[in-house]
């Protein structure tokens, strides 16, 4: 098997958005979201409106994957952190767990150093919750909503 | 590597399209984004050189509709084909759900056609997935263009192991859907099976 699969149920989304709401609260950010690395939105808090989410993850995990490239032709571990710094905006994208990302965008009301701190230990209760989400994924009983679908189902979806 | 939220009740799934350089895969997801609705495609990003040439990938965001109650959601990649790209195609391939190989039907681009796919099955190989286990679809796209290969003799070639596959033009957007249906067929028809990612 290559990779598990990911899958999100409510009790752990409920713990990883109240970890993606505090960092936003406690960095001063003004977004911050959680992405699988293949570019896959998670969950997401603060001023998200007018940003392309989407694009957003997919080219962070673009990103990331690219490093993680060079990494290994430097015969490095993953770089775990990448920071850019901006006119206006800031990104501070950190790997969690080797598993996802997690990205907090800022500006000059707070500072890179308090961002850090704060996605320290954003990033230590995130792994864990990932952890126990991977153990639930990979329990052979866990449910799934593909078993009840039908060929039918499949093709329905095309008939317009 | 397919993402189901039980909350949002979203399945998420990765499709890459793969082949030879200039064979039509931007030209592919380019005619899906010209002809979905605005409220079921996101915007298609393409990491692109000044020359219109893929230099990591095209991203496309889709929205297929619902199965009892989940939404369907299809990231559609390309990959950038020359040759000298091999480091991202491989990156590009991590967490696919199914594959659509796009082959180039002049006679000129065989070679590079079974130079792709071969390199397609070495790439996946080294990530443990196998080709034959992957739901995939094959694409004989420039069936305009004069001197094509037969679609018999493509298939022969390219398609030994008879998985579903069509002629196109991409640029007029003959057979582009078709094939973008039958690949989301199999990836659900594998998510429903209980496999997925080609490797288990
Ligand atoms: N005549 C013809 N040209 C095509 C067709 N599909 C793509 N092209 C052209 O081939 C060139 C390369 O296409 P592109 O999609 O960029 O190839 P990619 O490298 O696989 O992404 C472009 O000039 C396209 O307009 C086709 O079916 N027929
Ligand atoms: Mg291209």
């Amino acid at each position: 098997m290559a990779n598990p699969q990911m899958v999100m149920y409510e009790e752990e989304f409920n713990l990883i958005q109240g970890i993606v709401d505090r960092l936003v609260r406690e960095a001063n950010a003004q977004v911050v979201f959680i992405i699988d690395k293949n570019g896959q939105l998670i969950a997401a808090s603060g001023e998200t409106d007018q940003l392309d989410t989407t694009s957003l993850a997919s080219l962070t995990a673009g990103n990331i994957a690219a490093t993680g490239g060079i990494a290994k032709l430097l015969r490095e571990n993953e770089f775990t952190t990448q920071f850019h710094e901006g006119e206006r905006a800031n990104i501070h994208i950190q790997l969690v767990g080797n598993r996802v990302i997690l990205v907090v965008i800022f500006d000059n009301k707070t500072s890179l150093g308090l961002v850090r701190l704060r996605v320290k230990k954003a990033s230590e209760e995130l792994n864990g919750i990932f952890e126990q989400l991977l153990a639930k994924v990979q329990d052979p009983d866990h449910e799934t909503p593909f078993a009840e679908i039908t060929d039918d189902d499949i093709d329905n979806l095309f008939n317009d | 590597m397919s993402f189901i939220n039980y909350l949002s009740r979203e399945i998420n799934c990765k499709i890459v399209y793969y082949g030879p350089g200039l064979c039509g895969k931007t030209t592919n997801l380019q005619h899906i984004y010209n002809k979905t609705n605005p409220e079921a495609k996101g915007k298609m990003i393409s990491l692109a050189t000044e020359t219109e040439r893929t230099l990591f990938f095209d991203f496309l965001p889709l929205a297929l509709g619902e199965i009892r109650g989940f939404k369907t959601r299809f990231h559609l990649y390309t990959v950038p084909g020359q040759v000298f790209y091999d480091a991202s195609r491989k990156l590009i391939l991590k967490g696919v759900d199914g594959v659509v190989f796009v082959a180039d039907s002049q006679i000129a681009r065989m070679e590079a056609n079974i130079e792709s796919m071969e390199n397609l099955r070495t790439n996946l190989a080294e990530q443990g997935y196998s080709l034959d286990k992957l739901p995939h679809v094959i694409q004989y796209n420039k069936r305009d263009m004069p001197g094509i290969a037969s679609v018999e003799e493509l298939r022969q070639i390219l398609n030994p192991n008879g998985v579903p596959d069509f002629g196109a033009v991409a640029t007029t957007g003959e057979g582009v859907f078709e094939t973008l249906k039958a690949i989301a067929k199999l990836v659900l028809t594998e998510l429903k099976r209980g496999g997925g990612a080609g490797g288990r």
